[in-house]
């Protein structure tokens, strides 16, 4: 077994590693801790963070890749994890929970004869010898998986105790609440999933609910990734042009709103077209499929990061243009203290909060723009699994006679999660950090 | 006023050959025209005679900024940056890959793109402040908490669910509409009506939410605590004070799209078969036709400049105490 590192998960561990170098940072300095104890004091906040941590759990799994000793392909750990789901393919459509395929076929009897009826799946259900017996097998499964579930929720419940004890403002009901009801529904899940195909098939045969695990990595990763080439872009112009003005802001003015003047689709559809034609020109950078889709991941990340810096610029300009006015920056620059200097010791830490809430109000807004780019067609690779990539290939579904509800349906709940939570959260943040300030449509992307 | 309006419109001009730049370097630096052929032709014709022949027949085999073998200004305006680049400001698009020609699309598409988007604005904003003055009306009860939560639920659900979703209650199941498709006069309406509705809802989360923090912020302000000494009524002051003020940020704030509803809408048009901007915009993308892309991102930041010029004079429009300078 090797480890592959590919570059997104390079940079998601890397970004892990800096908020938690962060979070220890703020632990000892109480006036960066406490609008982070504001923020964590709202049920709001504590039950999306606990959501939020779920998701991360996941996506983190799965960016952690490694080449099987004599395997060709890459997996990750999820992928092992969920090698029960991964390999158990079906040959198309089939219904959650189904034993029978979802379209009919030619079938042998054992008598020889040819019949048209829906064949018994190969993996779902094929456990069982009769039928008849499915409902009360499913029944028992969910239920022993809700037992277990409830002594996991226990064992999370006793040892967050004594933390619960040390702070006492963090509403822990909630967090157990939440935990409570993540693990019931996560517990069942995963003790019928070695026999059944819980969200049903897809039209290729894959099980649905590997698919919308999977694709929890790849929103993560657009979502947090892209702030990487977002804050610098955004923080450097922005805090620039609000400090020197002058040709500098009139530059970086002229930059932003010849940029914010394209319409943001259509830039991001051509720049993605064209590194899509780069991509293709050099297939020698990439040795494996696996490296191109993820390469073509993050050249996505890049563009929607290249494309949206404008706002927070706009943000921390102004801001930068009211700082530079007050004594205390005055004050400096009586002193002598070099540009260089104020701007990271003055302005820097006090345009910090806006950088916060900044990437956290940005990230739902990813997640949903990743959909519909891959839509569009101009998303990340089609092999890669995807919200988007899911609700394209089952947007006809819908229109299909008997419908085949499932593929959207499980896109749609985990997507739904994922946003509202980082959404509630991004709220939670804002209020912590600085309740004046109004945001509202600023930042849409 | 007139300078004013002078200088602005100048002023659009250094930023609109910065998107010229932008978009040139990407379609022809970044990558060749050699690049662009061997994708068109697919990988089994890849000829040096093909591409040279494809690149003459879309006139890409010139040099792109300086042809130093023709005779005089030619140098200049024989070339890539010259003919299909700066001929954008004279809205000369060429031709789509399919030969017809772009500027004769455009025209024909706009109609059924401004029938779709108009009633989606309008109702749209009706909508959301009616939505917003409810939630304000009855702030800080239950009823404004759950309409806020509401709101962030609605934010939280992607455009496409909204438009699949809506697509199969009101045509599969209750088939009150035809699915897809589009006529044109008075016949369009029969088509337009479920993608408006779809638009309207699918924006009243984020819209509402915004007017309420708009609302809220107006009725914190000292004429609303003078109007209500005065002895006014609740619903008078909130009509015909907070309303009437609350208005100015989002007229102004709303007056930067309307140039944009040209440019049609990318996801309902392709969805409901509306031969319109976005769809032709949609389909340039997805079969990468170079040459459409380009004419639209060239329309598109012509609009957004156009939308921003009117957003300065509408503030002069609704709040006489701003002037222009």
């Amino acid at each position: 077994m090797t480890p592959v590192v590919l570059a997104t998960d390079a940079l998601l561990w890397l970004l892990v590693a800096a908020v938690v170098a962060y979070a220890l940072y703020c632990r000892r300095r109480p006036h960066l801790a406490a609008p982070w104890k504001r923020v964590f004091r709202s049920k709001a906040a504590v039950v999306s963070a606990v959501v939020l941590g779920c998701y991360l759990v996941v996506g983190l799994a799965d960016s952690l890749h490694y080449r099987a000793a004599g395997a060709v392909e890459v997996q990750s750990l999820l992928d092992r994890m969920l090698s029960v789901l991964r390999q158990k393919g079906e040959k198309t459509y089939s219904a959650p929970l189904a034993t029978r395929l979802y379209s009919k076929e030619q079938i042998e009897t054992p008598d020889g004869k040819y019949v048209r009826d829906f064949p018994r799946l190969r993996h779902g259900g094929a456990h069982l010898d009769e039928e008849r017996d499915r409902v009360t097998d499913v029944v028992t499964r969910a239920a022993l998986g809700l037992g277990s579930a409830g002594a996991l929720w226990a064992l999370v419940y006793f040892a967050s105790r004594p933390l619960a004890r040390r702070h006492p403002h963090v509403p822990w009901r909630a967090a157990w609440t939440t935990a409570g009801v993540i693990l019931a529904l996560a517990g069942p899940i995963a003790s019928l999933a070695p026999h059944y195909h819980v969200l049903g098939t897809n039209q290729v045969g894959q099980d649905v609910l590997y698919l919308a695990l999977k694709s929890i990595r790849t929103s993560l990763a657009i979502g947090t990734l892209t702030t990487l080439v977002l804050l610098p872009l955004g923080i450097a112009l922005g805090v620039m042009a609000g400090y020197f003005k002058g040709w500098i802001d009139d530059a970086i003015q002229y930059l932003y709103t010849t940029l914010n003047s394209i319409p943001g689709v259509l830039l991001i559809a051509a720049a993605v077209l064209m590194m899509q034609v780069v991509i293709d020109r050099h297939p020698e950078w990439f040795p494996t499929a696996a490296q191109r889709a993820d390469f073509r991941l993050l050249v996505l990340c890049a563009i929607l990061g290249l494309t949206s810096w404008t706002g927070l610029a706009r943000l921390l300009r102004g801001e930068a243009l009211k700082l530079s006015q007050l004594e205390y920056i005055q004050a400096a620059h009586a002193f002598g203290v070099s540009d260089a200097r104020i701007l990271g010791r003055h302005i820097l830490p006090n345009v910090a909060h806006i950088v916060i809430i900044a990437m956290v109000m940005d990230f739902s807004g990813l997640v949903l723009a990743e959909a519909v780019l891959s839509y569009v067609g101009v998303g990340v690779d089609p092999a890669t699994t995807s919200f988007g990539t899911m609700i394209n290939s089952a947007r006809l579904e819908m229109a299909r006679e008997p419908i085949v509800w499932w593929s959207l349906a499980a896109a749609f709940a985990f997507m739904f999660m994922l946003v509202l939570a980082a959404n509630l959260f991004a709220d939670a943040v804002r209020d912590g950090f600085d309740p004046r300030l109004s945001l509202g449509g600023a930042l849409a992307v | 006023m007139i300078a004013y309006i002078v200088r602005r419109v100048l002023y659009a001009i250094p930023i609109l050959i910065g998107v010229n730049l932008i978009t040139f370097v990407l379609f022809f630096v970044v990558n060749t025209p050699d690049d662009m052929a061997r994708m068109h032709l697919g990988a089994k014709r890849v000829t040096p005679e093909a591409i040279d022949k494809w690149k003459q027949e879309r006139g890409y085999d010139k040099d792109l900024l300086w042809n130093a073998s023709a005779p005089g200004s030619a140098k200049f305006t024989d070339t890539i940056f010259y003919e299909k680049s700066l001929r954008l400001f004279a809205f000369d698009f060429g031709r789509a890959e399919d030969q017809r020609d772009i500027a004769h699309e455009i025209r024909t598409r706009m109609g059924p793109s401004l029938a779709l988007a108009i009633p989606v604005f309008l109702v749209g904003l009706a909508v959301n402040i009616t939505f917003a003055l409810l939630m304000a009306f009855f702030r800080a009860t239950y009823l404004d908490f759950w309409g806020v939560v509401l709101c962030v639920a609605m934010m939280s659900i992607s455009t496409l669910f909204y438009i699949i979703g809506g697509q199969y209650l009101a045509s599969k199941l209750l088939h009150l509409v035809p699915i897809s498709g589009y006529a044109g006069g008075l016949d369009a309406a029969k088509f337009v009506i479920l993608p408006v509705l779809i638009g309207v809802v699918s924006g009243i989360g984020s819209g509402s939410r915004w007017y309420r923090t708009i609302f809220l912020e107006e009725m914190g302000r000292d004429y609303v605590r003078t109007a209500r000494a005065k002895g006014l009524a609740e619903s008078v002051v909130l009509f015909r004070h907070v309303l009437k003020n609350a208005m100015i940020p989002i007229l102004t704030g709303s007056v930067v799209v309307i140039p944009l509803l040209f440019m049609g809408s990318l996801l309902a048009e392709s969805f409901f078969g509306i031969p319109g901007l976005g769809s032709y915009t949609l389909d340039a993308i997805q079969a990468q036709d170079f040459a459409v892309v380009r004419s639209m991102v060239f329309i598109g930041s012509l609009l957004y400049i156009l939308g921003l010029l009117l957003t300065d004079l509408s503030y002069t429009l609704v709040d006489p105490r701003i002037r222009l300078e």
